[in-house]
């Protein structure tokens, strides 16, 4: 077969390359080379210049990990600002979309459900709920609402907590994050931080 | 608006430099690159047992590059199986069953990284890492490396054509260009844009998941399992690869895989930047400038239609909210951070260059959306993958040369050389079997009882299926991720459709650009066609719309046009 490589020299090779050998030792040295080395180098660096966001941007409280600010929670308590539906109730190890086309029944059906929620619990007409509030995400971890989804709950969140809604107001409207340089992405709010603010309120 | 042209602009005015330096990849002038990468390529040249300057005739260089694939892809499948006794594992994950693992390795083998599974739930850091890491950078680079060699073949000049010590046409030496391609483009490339994300918040890590415990007891979610892992370093390749399978199940809709409006910017550039920088690159790389300008319009033409479709119909409302919410774009499997037009730009990209990553669910598109997409990988050239879209591409340019040269009355040639049975039958078997294999396995799903497998009912299951087909031979990758596909019909039908979709179109024209340059180069005269002009580039555009368009007309019909219609009415 072959003859081993000598020590100092190449081995001069009169064939292209075009045997079974060659292949099984390019695959191994190529696995070893794009899926050990490469992933090592990119995460060793990464974290170090980016520790918390390396690990999952975690937030902490209290000692205790109280999630990420990359993952959405279900909230329900009126306490709290409330999310978008998820299609898998905020579970990171499931994420999923609902998947469900425009066409689909059952997606006119979840909608309807959720509107009339939304009506009964804010008394505004249907036309006045923003979109976000009745579209399940893409990933179902959406961490995510639109500004006026947040503004519809203030007077709720203000009563259950007993606080003026100006006070409310205000923490929402800090909390808006605008378009980078106005033009990349949406103004959105996210929910888990505002409603840890919330609970930091004196 | 101004976020779409912004991308456009950022990814051509990347593409122009990148795709001159990639041309001094595989020229044989030295380049700066040669002199930073030299020692490290020879240290991996040695360990092969390959010279890289001993030329290959067409023959040997695919079987260099199918042989490789093949030990590969047998790795791969055997790490999938047996991933729950191998290292590198702390969220305790099994192996897959026999046909997923199939499936698994002949999707990532293919560059189509179709996933018949979610990434961070059955698949351990080993897997993600030595398997499919790995083949997200050397499959991109094989595809590269096929269309240098067809480059340098097909356009070579009479007194630039090498040849094998045995007197054939050489193509170059397949080893040489994938190992270069690996060490000059891809590795860096991709460390940056893995750094980039991980400042923006992709994670990076080798531990398992980190627990943490909701903040609203009331929720009845007592535990959240934050699935972190070496995410950022996989995220990029499988942006620039054109790879598109990613570390969570829905892809970069997952705030962890894509967190910011920036990291979606970059991912949105990195989806497009090879495929056009590999435009640039044929024009350096054969000195027919002119020649890559006129493929850059035609291909620009056909992104900015599907993609103004897509952003036009998301930014519609979904039907289905009807006068539930106030009127707002289709926001049903999308993020609020990305938005619509982001979304269905990326949409388009993805399908366009077949890299098939998401960041919004395309089966929750509205019915013109599902269809831009659609369109886009049936004609699976605009840009198209890493390496192959090119290529696609010259197979309909040859095509388009036939024909042209007929409808005029000459025999037809390229740059003096004719173009012969020979020739088009090749090209016809590589063009043909798309239409075959995706409408005849779609018929038959549809048709036997209990394969099919949609979740949504009437046209847009139909679709569901035409969809899952479309994208595994355009090895694309994206689904209407509601059909449940982890079965064997769809895992085994799956992998004949990506291994053909996958090998054919790229060695027949390998086949034909050797047999090309074989012949004598007649003179060019004033009688010859010059296929450098717009009339040219028009004509190409003609064929493309006419061949990829009409063969799947009646399907599109029946699926997203039906359903479109019987929503607006």
């Amino acid at each position: 077969m072959k003859k081993p490589a000598s020590t100092r020299l190449p081995a001069p090779i009169a064939t292209a390359g075009t045997g079974w050998g060659h292949a099984t030792r390019a695959a191994v040295v190529l696995m070893a080379l794009c899926g050990g080395v490469y992933p090592l180098l990119a995460v060793s660096i990464g974290g170090v210049l980016f520790p918390h966001q390396s690990t999952g941007s975690l937030i902490e409280r209290d000692g205790k990990i109280a999630g990420s600010h990359l993952v959405g929670q279900p909230f329900t308590s009126p306490r709290y600002f409330h999310g978008r539906p998820s299609a898998v109730n905020y579970d990171p190890f499931s994420v999923s979309g609902s998947n469900l086309a425009p066409s689909n029944p059952q997606l006119r059906a979840r909608a309807q459900a959720d509107a009339e929620a939304i009506v009964n619990e804010y008394g505004v007409t249907k036309d006045a709920i923003p979109v976000d509030l009745v579209a399940a995400s893409g990933s179902g971890i959406d961490p995510h609402i639109s500004p006026d989804a947040a503004r519809l709950q203030i007077r709720r969140v203000a009563a259950a907590r007993a606080i003026p809604e100006a006070n409310v107001a205000a923490l929402v409207e800090a909390r808006i994050e605008p378009p980078v340089l106005g033009i990349l992405g949406q103004a959105r709010v996210n929910v888990l931080t505002l409603n840890l603010a919330l609970d930091a309120l004196p | 608006m101004n976020e779409v042209l912004l991308i456009y602009a950022t990814a051509l005015l990347l593409a122009w430099p990148l795709g001159r330096y990639m041309a001094s990849i595989y020229s044989p002038a030295p380049d700066f690159s040669r002199r930073g990468c030299g020692a490290i390529e020879n240290l991996v040249y040695r360990a092969i047992g390959v010279r890289p300057d001993v030329p290959m005739n067409w023959k040997q260089y695919g079987k260099a590059l199918l042989k490789l694939h093949v030990i590969v892809a047998v790795t791969a499948f055997v790490i999938f199986m047996q991933q729950g006794r191998l290292p590198l594992n702390p969220d305790g994950i099994e192996g897959m069953s026999w046909d997923l693992a199939l499936h698994t390795a002949a999707s990532f083998i293919t560059n189509t990284n179709q996933q018949h599974y979610s990434g961070q739930a059955q698949l351990s850091y080993f897997s993600q890492l030595i398997a499919i890491v790995s083949i997200q950078i050397v499959t991109p680079a094989a595809g590269l490396a096929v269309l240098a060699a067809i480059l340098r073949t097909l356009f070579a000049r009479q007194d630039e054509r090498r040849m094998t010590s045995s007197g054939e046409i050489s193509v170059g030496n397949f080893y040489a260009d994938l190992v270069r391609t690996v060490t000059r483009l891809f590795i860096p490339l991709a460390l940056i844009t893995s750094l980039l994300l991980a400042w923006q918040g992709v994670p990076g890590t080798y531990q398992g998941a980190q627990f943490a415990h909701p903040i609203d007891s009331s929720a009845e979610l007592s535990e959240q399992r934050i699935p972190a892992g070496p995410v950022a370093p996989m995220v990029a390749i499988k942006q620039l690869g054109t790879n598109g399978g990613g570390w969570y199940g829905p892809n970069s809709a997952v705030p962890l895989e894509n967190p910011t409006p920036i990291s979606n910017f970059i991912e949105t550039v990195a989806i497009v930047l090879v495929p056009m920088a590999s435009v640039f690159m044929a024009g350096y790389l054969t000195g027919r400038r002119r020649l890559a300008l006129s493929i850059l319009g035609v291909m620009l033409a056909l992104s900015a239609a599907t993609s103004g479709l897509a952003i036009w119909s998301e930014n519609q409302p979904n039907a289905a909210f009807a006068g539930l919410a106030a009127e707002g774009p289709n926001l049903e499997g999308k993020e609020v951070r990305i938005g619509a037009s982001a979304t269905a730009l990326w949409g388009a990209f993805t399908t366009q260059t077949s890299n098939g990553s998401v960041n919004g669910m395309l089966d929750s598109f509205n019915p013109l959306g599902g269809a831009a997409t659609l369109m886009d990988m049936f004609v699976n050239a605009t840009f198209g993958g890493v390496g192959v879209g090119l290529i696609n591409y010259l197979l309909l340019l040859l095509l388009a040369v036939f024909l042209g040269s007929l409808m005029v009355g000459r025999s037809p040639e390229l740059y003096g050389r004719a173009l012969e049975a020979k020739e088009i039958k090749l090209v016809s078997i590589a063009l043909l079997l798309q239409p075959l294999l995706i409408l005849g396995l779609t018929a038959l799903a549809v048709t036997l009882p209990g394969l099919a497998q949609n979740s949504n009912p009437g046209v847009h299951g139909l679709s569901q299926v035409l969809y899952e087909y479309a994208s595994a031979f355009a090895n694309n990758g994206s689904g209407f991720e509601g059909l449940g596909d982890n079965t064997v019909w769809w895992n085994v039908s799956c992998s004949v459709a990506l291994i053909l979709g996958r090998f054919i179109p790229i060695l027949a024209p390998l086949a034909v650009a050797a047999h090309m340059a074989a012949k004598r180069a007649a003179p060019v005269t004033i009688g010859s066609l010059v296929i450098e002009t717009p009339t040219f580039a028009l004509l190409t555009l003609g064929v493309i719309l006419m061949l990829s368009l009409l063969s799947f007309f009646p399907a599109l019909v029946l699926g997203p046009l039906a359903e479109y219609l019987s929503l607006a009415g």
